[in-house]
């Protein structure tokens, strides 16, 4: 008796691999934008299975704003030789030698130059005509109607009103020198899909997102990691050895950490079924204003 | 159930993707955010925010406007309309649910379309209070156009109509009648309050004649497995992986049917056989793939197959067609152009395509057929179809993955029209495979294709040279080597000589100036011919009056004429003559030989000059072309 079932994981699965796939069949030159979260490893790993067991054939680039946890920088490292990865880290050159960062600029100023300005600067570089991101639709609302092949201007810019119809599995690769196409190959999976896949295949992640003791201040109602010593002193001062994890990661001084001892995928799957604050309230950069990403977004980042 | 289990559970679990539709302000919002929350799948923070949001813009007073749930973007908030296609993600413990969100606005059957290309089940709502209206039906025939074969029509807001069964069953009654036709395998009735959650997640005793289950209930036990086609094997080729000289990885999605290791296959268009080697899917080596895994194929055989070819199996093979007829959706702002071509895109396969005929549009309110001459944004209708290269496909009625495609405008790159390849074959491709269109093109300037096309193609400006001179003084020489210049040059050139054309085409006339002149009319002609299908000319011939020169300019046309005059006395051409000519002139046997009994004009106006007996530089000349 055969079984013709696919469960959930491996139809997802199946559709990003897919996606993946045309991808790289169509463009002349993709790259997977590697942003070292727990979203970016799942897709990377997607990426390494539809090419097996060839070499995935486009690059990865890691936008770094400089101010990315050590850990993470660290794993990116490690990541990309074992798994022999042709790695891109790509970083806003004036803004680090002006010093630009969260402390003394505050999070928007720091974010447009070292984030946003930074990838265009990237992708404009390499004259990337597609780049992979690993948004989910069900991570915050305004991502909902993305498009799987989410269609930019010559400025990187995203235009809500002149998106393309996506239908079926039918992609449309066209376009014009300049113009390029966002990727969103995991647009369909849920956070839990996430924890699910990384716990069936064993990803490796980040161990930030393991709670653990770590030295941690209070700055901006949240609670930040005492990553180096480019923290202002008075904050160092005030830390704290407190047993924390983080549900998202980005530059340090921007995301909080939140209590927890959940050690293992199983148990910060429990912490997020039973939570009370949803994964990206512990990014501060969300904040700002009212519908901050979509905002972010026509500007060119993700 | 401790966590590890949650986990194993939920990882079993399968998925089902669903359409929702209906007329603004049918309650479809509050459906939706009724099941995600009800659900208990939201994060209680998103509620937090909720109970925010909806103080600040929210339409319902005090109470929690699940509407606001599912908003997204800016722009649509402050409009106070959602005007695209949303997914929403929520899970059970028995299955997860990919819901495509669409609006029931008139204008946006774009969205309903795209939204539901991808569902397995659609439900439709109605208001008990108004019944099956003709956004139902629209919506109704969208859906079964779109090839979906389990429909749900929520009967909402029953609190409304006291929950009463009669109006329950009217509803379902006319709802029947309507849909008869449309030939929808599966459908159900719920009486819903989408508001007060009657029917939704829970049995309502407050509607005790209804036996059937709740919404929820029913979304997660409706068998949408079989729906799938695992007989015919279709393997569009997507990507071929080469990690090694000896391994070709063939990689692609199974569309429909079961590959096995050991099977016969055959790739499409070719028709080379051979057999699967092994199977490789995300879990690693296998057996057998079936759709809609994405998997790579080894073969015994080295066989070449590339991007957009299928591989199948011998037994069952796709359409080979470039003449197709298909339901087409028109997407786009700007209207269609008839004329024009598309590039179509078909599983992994890219051509270019037109549209031959329009059969006719639906009125998709009254599902009246109309005839029209080209569609505007968000019309339907059944048209007639010519690719470029041949498409493999199934009927999309028989298999939705190989039966679609999508068009898209060779200028802009939007994606204009989506269309479903149709059961029947084009009877029209029999008698014509023109269109009526190009028949009245025809009629007035002849050529569907332009010189400008052809000379695309063909990469160069077609064009004549003429070269005139006396006989001996180099002219074929002059002639032939340019010609394999060019021809080296990869461009498309013919030579015309006096020899040649007298041997057949002329060959009645004579050297008298009448004949001549006749002689050279018909090879301007010619020429000209040649250079309106994009052809390069080079002409030799003695062409010795000035004022016939002057007449085959005309013919051919000033811009595509240019003159070259071999410039050599007649002394000089006496020693160069290989057919002896000048002698038997001298001696009388032959008349009419310019340069002996007969005047030749020196071009006084001319493009090139070619000093005869000097080494021929014909660079000046290929430059101009
Ligand atoms: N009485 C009643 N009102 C409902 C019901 N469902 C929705 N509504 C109301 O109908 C209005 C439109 O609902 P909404 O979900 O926004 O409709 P949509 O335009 O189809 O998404 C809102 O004011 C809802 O509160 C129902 O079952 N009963």
């Amino acid at each position: 008796m055969n079984n013709y079932n696919l469960n959930n994981l491996r139809e997802l699965e199946a559709e990003s691999i897919h996606i993946i796939r045309e991808v790289a069949a169509e463009f002349e030159n993709p790259v997977m934008l590697y942003s070292i979260g727990k979203d970016s490893s799942v897709m990377v790993r997607l990426a390494e299975k539809a090419f097996a067991p060839g070499k995935v054939p486009f690059p990865l680039m890691h936008i770094d704003s400089k101010w990315k946890f050590r850990e993470m920088t660290e794993f990116r490292d490690r990541y990309a030789k074992e798994n022999n990865w042709n790695l891109i880290v790509h970083y806003n050159k004036k803004g680090f030698e002006e010093g630009v960062g969260p402390f003394s600029h505050g999070s928007k100023v720091h974010t447009d130059i070292m984030k946003t300005q930074a990838l265009l600067e990237g992708l404009n570089k390499y004259k990337f005509d597609a780049a992979f991101g690993g948004a989910r639709r069900d991570e915050e609302k305004s991502r909902a109607k993305e498009r799987i092949y989410s269609f930019r201007d010559k400025y990187h810019q995203w235009d809500p009103k002149n998106q393309r119809p996506e239908l079926w599995d039918i992609y449309n690769a066209k376009v014009h020198k300049g113009e390029s196409i966002r990727v969103f190959p995991i647009s369909n999976w849920t956070e839990l899909d996430i924890w699910q896949y990384i716990r069936l295949e064993n990803i490796p992640i980040v161990p930030l997102y393991y709670a653990k003791e770590r030295p941690i201040v209070e700055f901006n109602g949240a609670k930040i990691l005492v990553d180096d010593d480019r923290m202002p002193k008075e904050l160092t001062d005030t830390a704290k050895m407190e047993m924390v994890r983080f549900r998202t990661l980005g530059c340090y001084p921007l995301t909080g950490a939140v209590d927890s001892d959940a050690d293992t995928i199983e148990k910060i799957v429990e912490e997020m079924m039973t939570t009370t604050k949803s994964e990206r309230t512990t990014r501060v950069i969300d904040f700002d204003q009212e519908a901050s990403m979509e905002q972010k977004k026509r500007e060119g980042y993700f | 159930m401790d966590i590890k289990e949650f986990l194993d559970q939920d990882q079993k679990k399968d998925l089902l993707r669903l359409l929702t539709c209906g007329s603004v302000d049918d309650g479809k919002s509050t459906l939706i955010g009724r099941l995600l929350f009800d659900s208990k799948k939201l994060y209680e923070d998103q509620l937090d925010a909720l109970q925010r949001d909806s103080k600040r813009e929210g339409h319902a007073g005090e109470d929690i406007d699940y509407a606001l749930l599912l908003d997204g973007l800016k722009a649509e908030r402050e409009q106070g309309i959602t005007i695209d296609v949303a997914y929403r993600y929520f899970s059970t413990s028995k299955r997860k649910f990919i819901i495509a969100d669409t609006p029931g606005h008139e204008q946006y059957t774009r969205n309903m379309i795209t939204g539901g290309s991808t569902a397995n089940l659609a439900i439709l709502l109605a208001d008990a209070r108004k019944g099956v209206i003709t956004q139902t039906k629209r919506h109704t025939f969208l859906v079964s156009m779109l090839g979906i074969k389990h429909v749900v029509l929520a009967v909402n807001k029953m609190d409304l109509v006291d929950f009463k069964q009669d109006v329950f069953e009217q509803i379902c009654d006319d709802y029947r009648k309507f849909t008869t036709t449309l030939g929808i395998p599966d459908i159900t009735f719920i009486p819903v309050s989408a508001l007060k959650g009657d029917n939704v997640v829970d049995i309502s005793n407050r509607m005790p004649w209804y036996h059937g289950k709740s919404m929820l209930e029913f979304l997660e036990d409706v068998h949408v497995v079989s729906d799938r086609n695992f007989d015919d094997l279709r393997i569009p080729i997507q990507y071929v992986i080469r990690p090694t000289l000896d391994y070709r990885g063939f990689a692609g999605k199974v569309a429909s049917g079961v590959i096995r290791v050991g099977d016969e296959v055959m790739a499409l268009p070719s028709g080379k056989k051979s057999k699967v080697k092994s199977i490789l899917t995300s879990e690693g080596d296998v057996d057998y793939a079936f759709p809609p895994q994405s998997a790579s194929f080894t073969l015994e055989d080295e066989i070449d197959i590339s991007r957009g070819e299928m591989v199948v199996h011998p037994n069952s093979t796709p359409h080979v067609e470039r003449h197709f007829e298909a339901m087409l959706v028109w997407m786009d702002e700007k209207p269609m152009d008839s004329y024009t071509q598309f590039y179509i895109k078909h599983n992994t396969h890219s051509t270019k395509a037109r549209i031959d005929k329009i059969k006719y549009k639906v009125n998709v309110n009254t599902l009246e057929k109309s005839e029209v001459d080209h569609f505007e944004l968000n019309e339907i209708g059944r048209v007639v179809m010519t690719s470029t290269k041949p498409l493999l496909f199934d009927p999309y009625k028989k298999n939705r993955q190989t039966g679609s495609f999508i068009l898209i405008d060779t200028i802009t790159h939007n994606t204009v029209a989506v269309g479903m390849i149709l059961d029947k074959m084009s009877s029209d491709k029999l008698h014509s495979r023109i269109t009526d269109k190009e028949k009245e093109q025809i009629v007035k300037s002849g050529s569907l294709i332009s010189t400008e096309e052809r000379e695309k193609r063909y990469d160069q400006k077609a064009q004549t040279i003429w070269i005139t001179g006396l006989h001996g003084s180099g002219k074929n020489e002059l002639a032939y080597s340019l010609e394999k210049e060019l021809f080296e040059m990869g461009k498309t050139v013919v030579v015309l000589d006096g020899k040649r054309v007298r041997s057949g085409l002329s060959s009645e006339l004579d050297y008298s100036p009448s004949d001549r002149a006749e002689h050279l009319r018909r090879v301007a002609h010619i020429a000209k011919i040649l250079n309106d299908q994009g052809i390069l000319v080079i002409c030799s011939f003695i062409s010795p009056k000035e004022s016939i020169r002057q007449q085959i300019k005309e013919i051919i046309g000033e811009n595509r004429f240019k003159l070259v005059y071999m410039d050599a006395d007649v002394e000089f051409c006496k020693k160069n003559d290989k057919y002896g000519l000048y002698k038997q002139a001298d001696e009388g046997n032959i008349k009419h030989l310019p340069g002996v009994d007969e005047e030749y004009d020196i071009p006084v106006i001319r493009d090139f000059t070619i000093k005869s007996g000097e080494n021929i530089n014909i660079e000046e000349i290929v430059a101009t072309i």
